[in-house]
């Protein structure tokens, strides 16, 4: 861990905190008033705010967890240095990818 | 045959890396330190026991040692705190190579402590006026809290993140340049801001505090780090660092 990393990981943190619970809050929403996938999605296709809200999320947890995920690598596990990064960038890649992949999925028309 | 309220029994780490414990019957006393204890073996046992002190009043920081577990300073620990059922387990301290018995090998705890910037860096000779410190001012209340550490490696022995991180600098290396970082006579910040904002820096400390609860002198290298992640991150914004 470095200046930068701390720096972007508290960064993340700190822009994840009220969309955590947002998102918390409307499971709950959902749940507790029974909506159907098709209720959601008439909810989100097409809704610039929820591309956005989750978009940004994707994002901020892209960075953020790669950066605690390389930190575990480097001390619990026998990848060092070099070996972390990339597994830490990779999993980061990923996690760009597949949470996108899922935002596209619910917001685009 | 020992008498449980005489006689402590002591076990001590003998040999190297590959070595083990040995245990000795030692003559409890009223009033007697854990290194009373193992001077008293070195002299009347086994005169090849190889440890290190100098000072025996809790200022030179060469005495620490693993006492039942934990990493103590061994010239101010009191038998009757520590021995559990007359029993004491004394290694040496962890987290560091082991030269022999009860002797670790300090040297990457010096050079951590060199490589955080430690050393002082004056900005006036001999010749200037000494330059004059309100006590009062935040940075010298901040340098005084963090300045009585005597090296002991106590902190070093009693870090998680020393042990999972090779290339972490440290709680004492830390909260040594949190000193300097805070006196305004030192002219070496821009390095030391450096140095403790790259890899195995301040920035690795996970903030388990193990280092504040074994400081034999209640120091608290937590908060120093703490210090340092703040002044190199707003150090970083500011462009002063590059890291």
């Amino acid at each position: 861990m470095n200046v930068r990393l701390y720096i972007a990981q508290r960064l993340t943190a700190a822009v994840m905190v009220p969309l955590v619970a947002v998102h918390l809050a409307v499971i709950v929403y959902a749940t507790r008033h029974g909506l159907s996938a098709a209720d959601v999605l008439s909810r989100t296709r097409g809704s610039m705010a929820w591309g956005l809200f989750y978009g940004i999320f994707v994002v901020a947890a892209a960075i953020h967890a790669p950066i605690g995920i390389r930190t575990v690598l480097a001390e619990w596990s026998p990848l060092q240095g070099r070996g972390a990064d990339l597994v830490a960038t990779g999993v980061g890649l990923l996690l760009l990818a597949l949470g996108l992949r899922a935002v596209a999925a619910v917001v685009l028309p | 045959m020992s008498n449980a309220r005489s006689e402590l029994r002591v076990s001590l780490w003998r040999g190297g890396e590959d070595g083990r414990y040995e245990t000795y019957a030692v003559p409890l006393r009223e009033n007697q330190t854990v290194l009373d204890v193992v001077t008293w073996v070195q002299r009347n046992l086994d005169s090849s026991l190889a440890y290190r002190f100098a000072c025996r009043v809790g200022m030179c920081g060469s005495c620490a040692m693993t006492v039942n577990g934990r990493p103590r300073w061994t010239c101010r620990t009191h038998v009757s705190r520590v021995a559990e059922g007359g029993r004491l387990e004394i290694g040496p301290l962890e987290n560091l190579p082991l030269i022999k018995d009860l002797a670790a090998d300090m040297r990457p705890f010096f050079e951590k402590w060199q490589q955080a910037r430690g050393a002082f860096a004056p900005s006036k000779t001999r010749h200037d006026p000494i330059e004059k410190i309100r006590a009062d001012s935040p940075a010298r209340r901040a340098a005084d809290a963090a300045i009585e550490c005597i090296n002991c490696g106590v902190c070093y022995a009693a870090c998680d993140t020393v042990r999972w991180d090779e290339d972490y600098l440290g709680p004492a290396a830390l909260n040594r340049a949190w000193t300097l970082v805070n006196d305004v006579r030192d002219t070496a910040n821009a390095e030391r801001l450096e140095a403790v904002a790259a890899n195995g820096g301040c920035h690795a400390c996970h903030s388990h505090q193990s280092c504040q609860e074994h400081c034999p002198l209640a120091l608290n290298p937590t908060a120093s780090i703490a210090g340092l992640k703040r002044r190199t991150m707003l150090g970083f914004l500011r462009g002063e660092i590059e890291a």
